[in-house]
């Protein structure tokens, strides 16, 4: 299960290893704020990629959103405990309209990190994969490694069906959460980018 | 029921006019028509919500995507969204049109409504939220076109607060 003589996999690792994926100029990525968004921007930032630096729990709500408005380009969105903690009502709200083209990844650290690694309810027995079953989405898979998560990310992004993807990883980040990125100029970037696929799009 | 079908009908049409493509709803009394407008119409992606606030996510989407979308909503549901729309739909100045039913106002009948009822409005005003009553089935598709016009404009929430007079038949 877990890797480096019992320590949990690192996001950082996890991350670096679908990048690829999420650098293609037709993913659309979404993420929440904290230690998702910088370490991902650390990997390299693209106009693909749009980070919710704020309004906890709502990541999921933003991609379901994109996934309804855009279904023939795949949507990630990259979630954590904390965060979906907030909002579980959105497994809900994806299971019920089961965007084909949605994958949900679930970065489980049992702690609220960036605000001083308060545990969370994960740390005490919730199951967000279990949850998230429950909820009706069609296909929950739990990798916690880097090679499965890597496999069952690709398997995702190629099949039409949501998927959420839960993997425990160590509750550590960076140094420093400094982006060179003001947030409105991440949203207009973000929008244009889509609206450059959406005209694409129209024009097939 | 008392509820207008024939002002729902407005409502829904001139959302129809203003390109809404998209509706995020949780259902309450006054808005049934309307959310079953949008489920009978192939051209709009209906999104039942679990709770309110996951409208304000989802219509962020819709704006990313160059989709106009609509929430619709009780009073009450607007309050549970208060954080999504600071820190997101404002945050992020997101365009966001919001219908929200007004219970708890005048002619209010239902002592569980009154409390929301009389702090909608503060509410609204301290968010710095243009709020526009649609109160007669003649002016409400202009104020519609007007709002969907300012929230994209100006890129902020705009709410449209549905009254008892334009949504109830019966004389209150």
């Amino acid at each position: 299960m877990s890797e480096r003589d019992g320590q949990r996999m690192l996001r950082a690792d996890a991350l670096a290893a679908i990048y690829p994926q999420l650098a293609r100029d037709d993913v659309i990525v979404v993420t929440i704020m904290g230690a998702v968004a910088v370490e991902l921007y650390q990997l390299g930032h693209r106009a693909n990629f749009f980070y919710l630096e704020h309004a906890m729990g709502l990541a999921s709500s933003l991609g379901l959103g994109i996934a309804l408005s855009m279904p023939r380009y795949p949507v990630v969105v990259i979630d954590g405990d904390g965060s979906l903690l907030m909002n579980l009502g959105t497994l809900s709200t994806l299971a019920r309209y089961r965007p084909g083209n949605l994958t949900h990844v679930v970065f489980d650290n049992e702690s609220l990190l960036s605000v001083g690694g308060f545990p969370t309810a994960t740390s005490t027995g919730t199951d967000l994969a279990g949850v998230a079953k429950a909820a009706g989405v069609p296909s929950v898979v739990r990798a916690d490694t880097v090679d499965d998560f890597a496999d069952v990310f690709t398997q995702s992004l190629a099949m039409q069906e949501l998927t959420t993807i839960v993997s425990k990883v160590e509750p550590v980040g960076p140094k420093s959460f400094h982006m060179d990125l003001p947030l409105l100029e991440n949203r207009f970037q973000f929008r244009r980018h889509l609206q450059h696929l959406a005209a694409r799009a129209a024009m097939e | 029921m008392p509820v207008s079908v024939t002002n729902s009908h407005v409502i829904y049409d001139a959302l129809r006019a203003v390109d809404v493509r998209l509706v995020s709803a949780l259902p309450e009394t006054w808005l049934v028509h309307l959310i079953r407008m949008a489920e009978d119409d192939p051209e709009m992606i209906l999104v039942r919500l679990a709770k309110e606030e996951e409208g304000v996510g989802i219509s962020a989407g819709a704006h990313f995507a160059g989709v106009k979308s609509a929430m619709l909503m009780q009073n009450h549901g607007f309050l549970a969204s208060v954080n999504g729309i600071v820190s997101f739909a404002q945050l992020y100045k997101m365009p966001l049109l919001m219908l929200i039913s007004h219970r708890g106002d005048l002619g209010e009948l239902d002592p569980w409504q009154t409390q929301g009822g009389m702090v909608t409005l503060p509410v609204l005003r301290a968010l710095g939220i243009p709020s526009y009553p649609l109160s007669d089935p003649v002016s409400t598709p202009r104020i519609i076109r007007q709002a969907q016009a300012l929230a994209e404009s100006a890129l902020t929430p705009v709410a449209l607060l549905l009254t008892r007079d334009l949504m109830w038949e019966e004389a209150s």
